[in-house]
C-alpha cells in the first residue's frame, strides 16, 4: 500500500499561505489600471472568479473602484452570482461607509468585507463592524504611497486622495479597533508588474499580530515568493499575473462589454509588457518549489467523492 | 458539478448575527436542501433572546441532523473562554480554548489562523475501517484541505466524539466533531470547493433518510 497522506505530510509545515486573485471592479467590468489609473477592460469579473475558483484559488477580493466617489452598487449583483458558484471565500470592498453597507455586502455573499475610506475619515467603523460581524469578517484595506522620506502615507479614494496619516501607525490602530486582516497595496507599484513593496509589507507585518494579505505589483511568480520570505506576508493578491492571461484565452466580444470602459486592449488580444503571465497552478508549484507551505490546486479535486 | 437530483429536503440555519449565511444557504442549495433561515451580536446572548437555547438542545437530543460551523462547533460546548468564561449550548463536553500563537521557522503563527489547513483522521487506535464512512466527511481525502478563520478551538472531553483533527504550528487540535446526530466542523465546509461541498451533499442524503446516524 502507497504512503499514507498523514505520513506523507508529517512534518509538513503547518503553514499555507494564501494565493488571492484581485479582481477590480469598475461597473459590470473587470478593470485593471497601472498606480490605480487608465483602467482596461478585461472581460466579465464573475467569469474570471468562476475560473480562478476551478484553478485553485484560496480566495478572492472584488474591489469596486468607482463605489467611493460615485456610490454605485451593481457590485450587489455581481456578488450574488459569483457566490452562487463559487465556494471559495470572497472578500469585497470599494465604497462601504456603514454597518448597514457592510450587512448588504455580506448579505449578498460576500465572506468578508474590505474598508478603506471609510475607515479612515471615521475609524470607530471598524469597532462597530467588527462588533456586529465578527473580527473574521473585517479586513482593513490599506493602500499607501511612499513619501520622500521613506514613511508610508495612507491614502483613500482609490488611490486619488492623501490623507496625512503614517500606514504603519494606522495598521496598529486598526488592529486594536478589531480588524480581523490587512490588505496592504502599493500604489506605485500596482500594476506596474515591478514586483510588491517588500518594505512596506515587512514594516506593517511586523507590526501586527494579524494576517497582512500583500497587493500591488506582482508581475512575475517569483515576486510572489519574494513578498512572502523577505516582505513576511501571509497571503498574496495577484491581479495582473493572472488577469491578462486569461482575458486573451476568453473569446472576445465587444457586445459582453456595457458601459463605458477602454476595450481597445482587449480587441488586441494584446499581453502586457512587464508581466511574465502565469497560471495559478504555476503561482503554486513555484511557491512549493521553494519551500512555501500551500493548497497544491489538484487537492481541489476528491480522491472518492462518488464512492458514497 | 451538478445539484444533487434528491428530493426537496429543509435546512433550518440559525443565523445568530454573526457569520455568513448566505454562503451556508448556497451550499445547502448546491446540494439540493431547501433553506430556512431562522431569524436573526454576542452569539449565545442573541440565541437566548431568540429563545433558541432550548430548541438547539432538544434537537441535539432528536434524531434530527445538527450541524455546527465554525463559531458553531464552539457554541455546541459546554463553556467557552472567548471573551471571558461563558456557558455554551452544553451540547458536547469539553472546553474552547484560544490557538498559541508562536514561530515555525522564519514565520510567524499567527492568531487568527485564516488559511487552507488539511484535516486528518484521528490517529488514536481506533478500530481499522475508514472513521469518516459514516459521517459528513464520507468521501472526503484524509489529509484533505478546508479553509480556516478562528483564534478558537474546542477540546471535546470526550475524545471519541473527535472526527478530524488539524495542526497549526506544534498544536493539534479538534477541527470536527460527531456524536449521533450532531456534527461540527472549526472549518468552514461552505468555503472549501468541492469537498467542501461533499459534506454537503453527505448532509443532504443523512436528511433525506430522516435519521443523521449515517450520513454516507
Amino acid at each position: 500500500m502507497a504512503v499514507s497522506d498523514r505520513e506523507r505530510h508529517e512534518g509538513a509545515s503547518t503553514l499555507n499561505v494564501r494565493v488571492i486573485p484581485r479582481l477590480d471592479i469598475k461597473g459590470p467590468n473587470l478593470v485593471k489600471g497601472i498606480h490605480f489609473e487608465g483602467l482596461r477592460v478585461l472581460g466579465r469579473p464573475e467569469d474570471f472568479a468562476r475560473r480562478y475558483y476551478e484553478d485553485g484559488a484560496d480566495e478572492l477580493v472584488y474591489m469596486d473602484v468607482v463605489a467611493s466617489l460615485y456610490g454605485r452598487n451593481s457590485l450587489l449583483d455581481i456578488v450574488e452570482r459569483t457566490s452562487k458558484e463559487v465556494f471559495i471565500p470572497l472578500t469585497v470592498g470599494g465604497g462601504l461607509r456603514s454597518p448597514d453597507d457592510i450587512r448588504r455586502v455580506l448579505r449578498a455573499g460576500a465572506d468578508k468585507v474590505a474598508i478603506n475610506t471609510a475607515a479612515i475619515a471615521r475609524p470607530e467603523l471598524i469597532r462597530e463592524a467588527s462588533r456586529a460581524f465578527g473580527s473574521s469578517t473585517i479586513v482593513v484595506s490599506i493602500e499607501a504611497i511612499r513619501r520622500p522620506d521613506g514613511t508610508y502615507e495612507a491614502y483613500v479614494d482609490y488611490g486619488r486622495q492623501s490623507t496625512d496619516v503614517d500606514a504603519i501607525e494606522w495598521a496598529k490602530r486598526a488592529v486594536d479597533l478589531g480588524a480581523g486582516e490587512l490588505l496592504v497595496t502599493s500604489i506605485e507599484q500596482d500594476g506596474t508588474g515591478r514586483g510588491l513593496d517588500l518594505e512596506l509589507t515587512r514594516a506593517i507585518a511586523a507590526a501586527v499580530p494579524i494576517p497582512v494579505i500583500a497587493a500591488g505589483g506582482a508581475g512575475r511568480v517569483a515576486h510572489v515568493s519574494d513578498v512572502i520570505a523577505r516582505g513576511a506576508a501571509d497571503a498574496v493578491c495577484v491581479a495582473s499575473l493572472l488577469h491578462y492571461h486569461y482575458a486573451r484565452q476568453a473569446p472576445f466580444d465587444a457586445g459582453n462589454f456595457q458601459h463605458e470602459g477602454n476595450v481597445e486592449h482587449l480587441r488586441r488580444r494584446a499581453g502586457f509588457g512587464n508581466v511574465e503571465e502565469a497560471t495559478l497552478a504555476d503561482i503554486k508549484e513555484h511557491l512549493l518549489a521553494q519551500g512555501i507551505g500551500c493548497r497544491r490546486p489538484e487537492t481541489q479535486s476528491l480522491t472518492a467523492v462518488e464512492r458514497a | 458539478m451538478s445539484t444533487l437530483a434528491a428530493p426537496r429536503v429543509t435546512a433550518a440555519v440559525v443565523d445568530y448575527g454573526l457569520g455568513n449565511l448566505f454562503s451556508v444557504r448556497q451550499a445547502c442549495e448546491h446540494a439540493g436542501m431547501e433553506v430556512v433561515v431562522t431569524a436573526c451580536g454576542d452569539a449565545m446572548a442573541t440565541l437566548r433572546r431568540l429563545d433558541l437555547v432550548h430548541v438547539l438542545r432538544d434537537i441535539a437530543v432528536s434524531d434530527k441532523p445538527l450541524i455546527g460551523i465554525c463559531l458553531g462547533i464552539q457554541l455546541l460546548m459546554s463553556e467557552s473562554h472567548e471573551f471571558g468564561v461563558h456557558r455554551g449550548l452544553g451540547v458536547i463536553e469539553g472546553g474552547v480554548v484560544r490557538l498559541a500563537a508562536a514561530r515555525q521557522g522564519a514565520r510567524d503563527i499567527k492568531v487568527p489562523q485564516v488559511q487552507w489547513n488539511r484535516i486528518f483522521r484521528p490517529n488514536d487506535g481506533r478500530p481499522p475501517g475508514d472513521p469518516w464512512a459514516a459521517t459528513p466527511l464520507a468521501g472526503v481525502a484524509d489529509g484533505q484541505f478546508m479553509y480556516f478563520a478562528h483564534s478558537y478551538h474546542v477540546q471535546p472531553t470526550d475524545p471519541a466524539v473527535t472526527v478530524s483533527v488539524s495542526r497549526y504550528g506544534d498544536v493539534e487540535f479538534c477541527s470536527a466533531l460527531r456524536r449521533r446526530n450532531v456534527f461540527a466542523s472549526q472549518f468552514h465546509p461552505e468555503r472549501s470547493g468541492m469537498p467542501g461541498l461533499q459534506v454537503y451533499r453527505n448532509i443532504a442524503r443523512a436528511v433525506t433518510r430522516g435519521r443523521g446516524e449515517s450520513a454516507a
